[in-house]
């Protein structure tokens, strides 16, 4: 597992027990004590630096290359899951995956960014950066949704929608834009996690949901740290101070009325253990849709509404 | 441009105004042609350079003369004001950055709403300001976008939005991205009602207000030379690592690639609107 550069104390623990385990075997003797007290003091340091992480070490967190992706998610939340391809438009994004798929008696439509854990699987996926006809193919599946009264789930998990020629060409504001719009008029319940990164408008596009989770150690901004940084900050490398200042983790987000939970993680972060962090989302999936059964369409569609309506800190002397 | 060229180009504009030994006031030089240009006919022309016919960035108050019938303009939602609810710092405080732009300004924020009637017909409409903070779009341009649009909602006049923002506004994090929502989802409610709505993308209209009300109009028209753009073209250019082709998104290259309806001169602008809405409002009782 790659160790990020925060967790150097641990690396030196880890190469210390990998020596012992060597010598042990190599000479035929007996370390485990040792061993053992090593894993404990790895494991207590562990724990120090994950009980204190600033913003800018969970962005790297968030965008391990080992957390686990939407693909590998929804097979594990899903009892079935189909996969659907393409816009109808252009062509089929690789950056956002989706489908029907089923939970207990729950007929759903998923959908989220997709990542890639090796380069390969990154360029492929654009790393998890989606062109117009992403969203395009998302709405198309959130429409079928909407007409076959299925509950929409979406994962969120991407640097930002794709910042290039064709992508403009293709109207990327205009396939963003549009989801917001028709996200705000559907009368299924949509429910929304942010698994990584929560990269902008890129990340809203697929997100305006009834209800929003974060993962413990994923982060949603308005732009990513390093771009703040170098706009606002005027220096790139001061992401770790433009973090701090947008509020971009879970609590935060919570903090603000955006998101509605926080999903927990294992210690170190979610990529050790997919399987934990998937029971817990799709716990929570259950218990939202259970709570939207007994709403009506209207009721679904202005709940979504007033959340949205509400957001927004101004000064108005008239209230 | 390499730093010799910029003192080149330096010198040579410093050359040509103390040649002509002109206060900045009367004259104006055109950014695109270089043409020097009297003030007062620069204005009498809306502000379109009566060589080349480029568009110069206008106030909502130039906006509000150019475009509504005289004194037909009403201000809403003026008292509305920003609040740096994250204490945001970066090289000064967003308190700071507000309290500047707002002395600057004489106003609230980086958007002017109201109603006003265009030929007669009345609508609600919203003004954004490029010279506050850059038009970007924070907690209380979204606030008041979603009020325009829902006072259609409720009285049936046809929304007019005339954008010039570079997107959301990073020192309200979260929140600012999320005025792309409200707006958008306001303008779900328009259209259920059947209500037009116009939208007049002006130079420029990039990042999250590109992506969200402004481009969601049931008609879009672009200004002459306007950049519109999700991603700017810095950001394009580092990612792909190469130079771009001139005139990419700019208006004519929307148009060429069908995301506005038309690329219309400003001083056809009030006409076309009219022409427009005129044709577009279904004909009923208004709603009070």
């Amino acid at each position: 597992m790659k160790l990020l550069p925060f967790e150097k104390p641990l690396a030196e623990l880890y190469d210390k027990i990998a020596q012992l385990r060597k010598l042990s075997v190599e000479g035929n003797i007996d370390l485990s004590g040792e061993i053992e007290k090593i894993e404990g003091r790895a494991e207590q340091v562990r724990k120090e630096i994950y009980t204190n992480l600033t913003p800018n070490q969970i962005v790297q967190v968030a965008r391990h290359p080992h957390r686990p992706d939407t693909d590998s998610l929804i097979r594990l939340i899903f009892d079935t899951f189909v996969e659907l391809h393409g816009d109808r438009l252009f062509g089929d994004d690789p950056a956002i995956v989706g489908g029907i798929a089923t939970l207990g008696q729950f007929r759903v439509v998923v959908m989220g960014h997709q990542k890639g854990h090796d380069t390969k699987e990154n360029i492929r996926r654009n790393f998890g950066m989606p062109n117009p006809e992403g969203y395009r193919k998302a709405l198309r599946l959130m429409q079928m949704a909407d007409r076959f009264r299925m509950p929409i789930i979406t994962f969120i998990d991407t640097p930002g929608a794709y910042p290039g020629i064709e992508a403009e060409e293709r109207g990327q504001a205009e396939a963003i834009a549009r989801n917001l719009r028709e996200m705000a008029g559907f009368t299924v319940p949509i429910v929304s996690f942010v698994i990584g990164e929560g990269g902008s408008g890129g990340a809203l596009g697929i997100g305006v949901a009834n209800r929003l989770y974060m993962l413990q150690n994923a982060v949603y901004s308005v732009i990513s740290p390093e771009g703040c940084a170098s706009i606002l900050f005027r220096d790139a490398k001061k992401s770790d101070i433009a973090a701090d200042a947008m509020k971009i983790t879970a609590p935060e987000i919570v903090k603000l009325g955006i998101a509605d939970g926080i999903i927990p993680e294992p210690l170190g972060g979610a990529h050790h253990d997919w399987k934990v962090v998937s029971q817990s989302i799709q716990e929570a999936i259950q218990a939202e849709l259970c709570k939207f059964k007994d709403l009506s369409e209207q009721e679904i569609k202005s709940q979504r509404y007033a959340k949205f309506r509400a957001m927004g800190r101004f000064l108005d002397p008239g209230i | 441009m390499s730093i010799i060229d910029w003192f080149a180009k330096k010198e040579k504009s410093t050359g040509s105004s103390e040649r002509l030994n002109i206060p900045g006031d009367v004259w104006v030089k055109c950014t695109s042609c270089s043409e020097i240009l009297f003030q007062k006919d620069l204005e009498s022309n809306q502000k379109v350079c009566p060589k080349c016919g480029f568009h110069f960035r206008i106030s909502p108050e130039d906006r509000i003369r150019y475009t509504f019938d005289t004194n037909t303009f009403i201000e809403k939602d003026s008292e509305i004001g920003p609040t740096d609810f994250l204490r945001f710092f970066d090289t000064e405080s967003y308190t700071d950055r507000i309290r500047k732009a707002q002395s600057k300004s004489g106003k609230n924020d980086a958007v002017v709403s109201g109603t006003a009637t265009i030929n007669g017909l009345p609508v609600n409409t919203a003004i954004m300001n490029f010279a506050f903070m850059g038009g970007s779009m924070g907690s209380v341009v979204g606030e008041k976008i979603t009020r325009t649009i829902e006072r259609s909602v409720e009285d049936f006049k046809p929304v007019v939005v005339f954008t010039s923002s570079g997107g959301a506004r990073m020192q309200e994090g979260i929140m600012s991205l999320m005025q792309m929502a409200k707006t958008s989802a306001a303008l779900e409610r328009l259209a259920e009602q059947r209500v037009p709505y116009i939208s007049v993308l002006c130079d420029p209209t990039t990042g999250g207000t590109s992506a969200s009300f402004a481009i969601l109009g049931d008609i879009n028209i672009a200004e002459p030379g306007a950049l519109i753009s999700f991603a700017g073209p810095r950001v394009i250019e580092q990612t792909i690592r190469q130079k771009l082709p001139k005139g990419f998104q700019r208006s004519e290259f929307l148009l060429a690639h069908g995301m506005v309806d038309m690329v219309t001169d400003r001083r056809e602008l009030r006409h076309t609107l009219s022409t427009l809405l005129t044709t577009l409002s279904i004909p009923r009782e208004p709603n009070q």
